[in-house]
């Protein structure tokens, strides 16, 4: 309970500072009402259309790569597993990276997130008859494994082609990951099929905690492991392909959160579901506040300031826990 | 009352059946012991008996939804696992699950089958200990009271004294003679015969796949059966506390 509310203000602390910082400096009050649509019309235009779409998307990208992190770690009773683990986020990647380089993106606002989930789909059905609907969580790492280098090769391929350089730099760009410059509209897109992903990810909590003592023991305590691990691969690939789609790839996220929460959650798989969605929404928050705060002339993307905060975090983890890892 | 018929069962690795036709039933009151070599069969006929392998032949066990199936027996396999970091108390609290509605926790009742469990292991002491830092025999102490917490009809374990100090293995037999005696019964797989045969009610036997003994433990355990079916020549030694087996070598 003391977690839930320390991470309830922490999100809601990051998410208001997040609506608050920015190039142009807006006082509170003001932008509490331009929010609303009230007051100096320049102001409405910034917080309705720049800031909040901005923010909004940070928590949901940051909810959906933690929950997800601490489902795929709880259901491989793998510290070291993420959600990208099963290819989701390389494939939606490159549904974009295609969209951008055949400049299909450009001829609407949302074709490149919807290439980019087409993609993420197809990559969920290709996992599927891989691993097949009853396969062992190792046949569904290794099909994984298999669907994200090739989908790495076919997007080093779409650079390799670039019609010109300028399409090449905005390939690699898009790829580094950043919720700048969102509309509202991709709020709309992302959020339904998000929302589908959260729900069928925070059912697991039961399944994941019977997990704990192995599949032989959770299966005999009524646990379906065939439902949990199909729930499992929908909900990711839901949740993780509809933020790539509309963030590019955010690593880290998934991997340092449940890591980072799992302490304070006493180990239950059930409570870090929840904590790593919080833990999640506020460090992508804070990362995109970072990105805003530290050199915001030259554009710093929010991935690459993730692994930047991410990998250090990740290695003092392994440095203060090395001995009960031993 | 029986708790488990199974008629018939049969499970296949590949072609090569690894239970071959078996048939046994265990009733309430019943401490029933699983002996035999390695590679015998015990692990794939606990499992199928439980349908948590595929199987021909019938078991009442495995004929029941899941989650019925988790409130009439406990399993305790023999891999023991604890993935993450957990405080005992915890891990046994595990074993309420099959009876917490999603999202709910653990009512009065349930604190109630968690605190006997601990004390049935003497493990009251270890309540807070995060269970990954204990040694493996707490650890399989700890695993043995999560399924006592389940409070079923029937316990099926899967060499569940493998890894124990005398004192533990003891003590964890006596719990299971305790729960026979209390109208529950127990199915148990062990490799210790003299500790079969003290504590267990009756005896089945298998050898590559087929029940060759089922019985009252003086009648099964016999010098001709400890040299066909596990290649040794023994002798049993009566004692007041019941018969000592007592291995002399291995027949080749």
């Amino acid at each position: 309970m003391k977690l839930f509310i320390a991470l309830m203000v922490l999100t809601a602390a990051m998410f208001l500072a997040s609506l608050f910082v920015g190039y142009a400096a807006i006082s509170f009050p003001r932008g509490i009402a331009a929010l609303f649509g009230q007051g100096n019309p320049l102001y409405v235009t910034i917080m309705q259309e720049i800031r909040l779409p901005r923010t909004l998307l940070a928590a949901m990208v940051g909810l959906s790569l933690g929950l997800a992190g601490a489902a795929m770690q709880g259901f491989l009773r793998n510290p070291l597993a993420e959600p990208g683990l099963i290819g989701v986020s390389g494939s939606a990647a490159l549904g974009a990276v295609i969209a951008l380089q055949t400049g299909f993106a450009s001829l609407y606002l949302l074709a490149l997130p919807v290439t980019a989930l087409a993609f993420a789909a197809l990559s969920v059905g290709l996992i599927l008859i891989l691993a097949g609907p009853r396969g062992s969580s190792l046949t569904l790492i290794l099909a994984g494994i298999a669907i994200s280098a090739f989908a790495a090769a076919l997007t080093s391929l779409a650079l390799n082609l670039s019609p010109n350089p300028y399409a090449a730099s905005e390939i690699m760009f898009w790829m580094m990951g950043s919720v700048a410059n969102r509309a509202m509209t991709h709020v709309w897109l992302a959020l339904p099929i998000m929302a589908l992903g959260w729900a069928a990810l925070a059912g697991l909590g039961r399944g994941l905690d019977a997990l704990t003592l192995g599949e032989d023991a959770a299966e005999a305590m009524g646990i379906s492991l065939s439902r949990l691990r199909l729930q499992l691969l929908f909900g990711t690939a839901a949740a993780v392909g509809a933020a790539t789609a509309v963030a590019g790839a955010v690593g880290f996220v998934g991997l340092v959160v449940p890591h980072l929460l799992r302490r304070f959650a006493q180990g239950r798989p059930s409570t870090l579901l929840w904590a790593s969605a919080l833990g999640g929404a506020a460090m992508v928050l804070a990362a995109d506040l970072v990105t805003r705060l530290v050199l915001p002339e030259r554009d710093l993307k929010l991935g690459v300031v993730m692994a930047l905060i991410g990998a250090p975090l990740f290695l003092h983890l392994i440095y203060k826990t090395r001995r009960e890892i031993a | 009352m029986t708790l488990l018929s199974v008629h018939n069962l049969t499970v296949r690795r590949g072609e090569c059946p690894v239970v071959d036709n078996a048939s046994f039933s265990i009733a309430q009151g019943e401490c029933v012991g699983l002996i035999g070599p390695n590679g015998a069969g015990k692990t794939s006929l606990l499992r199928g008996a439980l349908g948590l392998l595929p199987h021909g032949g019938r078991s009442t066990l495995s004929d029941l939804p899941a989650r019925d199936r988790a409130a009439q027996a406990a399993w305790l396999p023999q891999t023991r696992e604890i993935a993450w970091p957990m405080s005992v108390e915890r891990v046994v609290a595990l074993g309420r699950l099959p009876y917490l509605a999603r999202g709910a926790s653990l009512g009065t009742e349930d604190e109630k089958a968690v605190n006997a469990a601990m004390s049935r292991m003497g493990l009251t002491n270890f309540r807070t200990r995060i269970a990954t830092q204990l040694s493996g025999g707490e650890q399989a102490r700890v695993l043995i009271a999560r399924t006592l917490a389940q409070e079923t009809p029937l316990l099926l374990a899967d060499e569940p004294i493998a890894g124990l100090d005398p004192a533990a293995q003891i003590a964890t037999l006596e719990v299971f003679q305790t729960l026979a005696q209390e109208g529950r019964a127990v199915f148990t797989s062990l490799h210790d015969l003299s500790l079969a045969a003290r504590y267990c009610t009756r005896l089945v036997v298998i050898h590559q796949g087929r029940i060759v003994a089922d019985g009252p433990c003086d009648d099964v355990l016999t010098e001709d059966m400890l040299a066909d079916v596990f290649r040794l020549r023994a002798t049993i030694v009566p004692t007041p506390t019941g018969p000592l087996v007592q291995a002399m070598g291995v027949l080749t």
